[in-house]
């Protein structure tokens, strides 16, 4: 991109650089060993906090004096807590499954003295001859990090790590840029939506640019409330400003005096975290009034979504902004032609925005390189469910599903066999193993009656039971909808019914016809997407787990043992080892008891249900098991 | 009208009154704009613990809109609620990885536990129990967060062993004031 040279925007942006970057060099550079702690919310849900606490108490016990700094997620979500840390002499090594104890050899063996405690590794960051690095780890052929680039690499409350690391040196550029250059550079890009739909950002920047009216409104959507889905919530928490700069760059190119970051309020620390770095961005003047000394002045406002899954729909968070009920309307007029208040508004997704900034200093180009087909860039993923390595991935678009599920996230734990990945949340489908082969980007899914969606990917293994889970996405979408339209207010409410029923095993064939007339006719009956996509959980696990539905119909029984009425646990006698009283300690009703014999029986009327018994059942005796249909449960015990 | 019914009325009203007071307080920070509202009940709700019948009355005069208006966008949102809330807040996510890692089986051993549904509060206001759609630590499935805090991995037995430690603390305030 041809950057008309501006005197004052360069000079005044380089002032701000060579401070970060100084900064940045006295911590990093300086021959002192430096402590990087995740404390993203994953990580604080394993005990983050904690390691962070006894790292510091035992520097100060020691009297070393060492920085240590909280930042995001590496996405390597499976070995939290992470510590990362990097001392002269070595590479930046990250350890991983860090706990108290850990944490303080850590300080006492290797920051104090010299025994980089290898026993602990996950993997070095950089390639070196030391020790194995995350290049070497299978999942680094197909990673390409673009929007979580900094992500556990920086301090995400201090704006000059981020800057230092190539940060708003985007929004320099694009301030020294006309608008209409920043709109032609995005639409070469070919950068799509990441929100679902993939709309070209580029041709919607446009389309709000040539809008008459004023003032026009930039929305960043954070309102990730896909259940499975974390993306959005890692990189606010992480890299909070390279959403902020996107946002900023988008504002300059459609002309935008104001810009909302619209958060669910059930990600408090994603909140925090994006208000501390607002507060930062003004202070540096990357936002107020005259941003970097040009023409341009811009201010973001946070707003804290109440949870309402159907928010996310952009008429809907836009009727929320303006106080309202977050009911969608009907579209067109769209936001770029008539949004927040009636002005052009547009509405991009957290990773559309994130992504914007690498385009501006790398180059259309360069993005336009990455991906396959019509999908251009990467594609973020949340892995969870019944995978080796739950976390964040973010691969090139077109890598195939194989890939991602056993590749990068290391396949099915427990030697279990894989069943079938949800991708998409709610508005999503399930897949079986034969659609493994399909590309991940936005067309491919759509033929198998999946879709991308905002990235949520849930693996699914052998206990899975696929009628349970349609039944669970109906009932979320059930109790999500907004009651606007009859077709999906009542619609779903009786696909609910019916599913209950089948779950409980009082399903008949009839119901399954029903059911499909129900699908097609919410789909086409309902004004927004939460409507429109609601039945693909049922209609793809219909089409791929038909026999499932089946099984549970005709004979009662719920192949995957996991329907809670279809199903009853069982101590088999001759495995039962009568000295042992794990099962009679842990159970939580107290409905075990020891027969003549010694050997536990489940007394059928008091029991709940709870699994308990089967996880306490020592792995060498495993006499806890369940049955399907209960009826199985020999007479002698019930 | 007993004594004690009496009481009760007073108590009452004297509650009434200082959510009034509170509501006022807390709206005196924000223009008399509808943009306004929902800030206004995250605000006032974060200050009274939950949004009163007489909150909504005086959100609703403030921002010259009808009562319904205020009701309705109140129970719209799954972040809001009607009744008070008890001394610990007890979450249970039913987000996918949640749900199928046994979530559910981990909302009934802590209504079985607690003897309350999801959405009450106990009689003695110690635990609310509430379900939520997803908080993003699918990794470490399934999810409680307890008092704002994720606790991963929470099955039946570590229900239990929560509600042990919470009973712990209490014990053990009650020797300390009675030394």
């Amino acid at each position: 991109m041809k950057a008309t040279h501006s005197p004052t925007i360069a000079s005044a942006f380089e002032d701000i650089k060579s401070r970060a970057i100084a900064h940045w060099q006295e911590v990093f550079d300086s021959g002192q060993p430096v402590i990087l702690v995740g404390t993203a919310t994953c990580g604080r849900a394993a005990g983050a906090l904690d390691v962070l606490e006894t790292i510091q108490t035992e520097l100060e016990k020691l009297g070393v004096d060492c920085p240590v700094f909280e930042v995001g997620c590496l996405g390597h979500c499976y070995a939290e807590p992470l510590v990362v840390i990097s001392k002269p002499g070595y590479p930046p090594i990250c350890y991983g499954y860090v706990n108290t104890v850990i944490a303080e050899r850590l300080v006492r063996e290797f920051i104090a003295g010299d025994n980089p405690c290898l026993e602990f590794v996950l993997g070095a960051l950089e390639e070196n001859d030391l020790i194995p690095s995350f290049a070497d780890f299978p999942r680094a052929v197909y990673e390409k990090k673009v929007v979580l680039r900094n992500c556990g690499h920086i301090d995400p409350t201090d704006i000059e790590h981020y800057i230092a690391n190539d940060g708003y040196s985007g929004l320099a550029t694009a301030l020294q840029t006309s608008p209409e250059e920043i709109i032609t550079e995005i639409k070469d890009s070919g950068l799509r939506g990441r929100g679902g739909a993939g709309f070209s950002t580029g041709e919607k920047w446009e389309k709000c640019r040539d809008t008459r009216g004023r003032p026009k409104y930039v929305i960043c959507n954070a309102d990730e409330g896909d259940p499975g889905a974390f993306m959005d919530r890692a990189i606010l928490e992480s890299d909070p400003h390279s959403v902020i700069e996107g946002i900023i760059i988008a504002a300059y190119a459609i002309g935008a005096r104001y810009g909302y970051i619209y958060v669910r309020a059930e990600y408090p620390l994603a909140v925090e975290r994006v208000r501390i770095a607002l507060r930062q961005a003004r202070k540096l003047n990357l936002l107020g009034r005259h941003i970097l000394e040009s023409d341009f002045s811009f201010d973001i406002r946070l707003f804290e979504g109440s949870g309402a899954f159907v928010c996310g729909e952009e008429t809907a968070l836009i009727a929320s902004l303006e106080g309202q009920a977050g009911m969608p309307r009907y579209r067109p007029p769209y936001p770029p032609s008539s949004g927040l208040y009636g002005k052009p508004t547009v509405v991009n997704n957290v990773k559309t925005l994130a992504s914007v900034p690498p385009i501006m200093v790398n180059g259309a180009g360069w993005f336009n390189d990455i991906g396959s087909g019509e999908s251009r860039g990467t594609a973020v993923f949340a892995l969870a469910g019944k995978i080796v390595n739950t976390g964040l991935v973010e691969v090139p678009m077109g890598t195939t599903l194989r890939q991602v599920i056993f590749d990068v996230g290391s396949g099915i734990p427990d030697g279990k066999r894989f069943k079938a990945v949800q991708i998409g949340g709610p508005s999503g489908g399930c897949l079986p193993e034969s659609a493994l082969d399909l590309p991940v980007d936005f067309d491919s899914l759509t033929g198998a009656g999946a879709m991308m969606g905002s990235g949520g990917m849930v693996v699914l293994d052998e206990d899975d039971c696929m009628v349970e889970i349609a039944r669970y996405f109906l009932e979320f979408t059930q109790r999500e909808s907004c009651g606007k339209c009859t077709f999906c207010r009542l619609g779903t409410k009786q696909m609910l019914t019916l599913l209950n029923d089948i779950t409980q095993g009082k399903g008949t064939q009839a119901d399954l016809d029903t059911l499909k007339t129900l699908a097609e006719d919410i789909k086409a009956g309902s004004l927004c997407g939460l409507g429109k996509t609601a039945p693909n959980p049922v209609l793809t696990t219909l089409r791929y787990f038909e026999d499932e539905y089946h099984a549970h119909i005709t004979e009662g029984c719920c192949p995957a043992l996991m329907c809670q009425q279809l199903i009853a646990y069982y101590i088999l006698p001759d495995k039962c080892e009568r000295s042992c009283d794990a099962c009679v300690g842990t159970c939580t009703v107290e409905a075990i008891s020891s027969n003549k014999r010694r050997i536990k029986v489940i007394d059928q009327e008091k029991c709940v249900k709870c699994n308990t018994c089967l996880t306490a059942c020592p792995p060498q005796y495993n006499a806890v098991i369940k049955l399907s249909p209960p009826s199985e449960v020999p007479a002698a015990e019930k | 009208m007993t004594p004690k019914a009496e009481a009760v009325t007073q108590d009452s009203k004297d509650e009434e009154a200082i959510n009034r007071q509170e509501t006022r307080l807390a709206l005196k920070r924000f223009g008399r704009k509808r943009w306004n509202l929902i800030p206004i009940l995250q605000k006032v709700q974060a200050r009274l613990g939950y949004l009163p019948r007489e909150a909504m009355v005086e959100i609703a005069a403030y921002l010259g809109i009808p009562e319904i208006d205020v009701y309705g966008v109140v129970t719209f949102y799954n972040q809001f609620r009607l009744n008070p809330p008890g001394k610990h807040s007890i979450r249970v996510c039913l987000g996918t990885a949640c749900h199928m890692k046994g979530g559910y089986i981990t909302l009934d051993a802590w209504k079985r536990r607690l003897d309350i549904n999801s959405g009450e509060t106990t009689a003695d206001r110690e635990f609310d129990l509430d379900t939520v759609a997803c908080v993003g630590c699918c990794t470490m499935a399934p999810v409680t967060v307890v008092d704002n805090q994720p606790e991963g991995k929470v099955e039946p037995t570590k229900v239990d062993g929560i509600l042990l430690a919470f009973e712990l603390v209490r014990e053990a305030e009650k020797k300390e004031a009675k030394q």
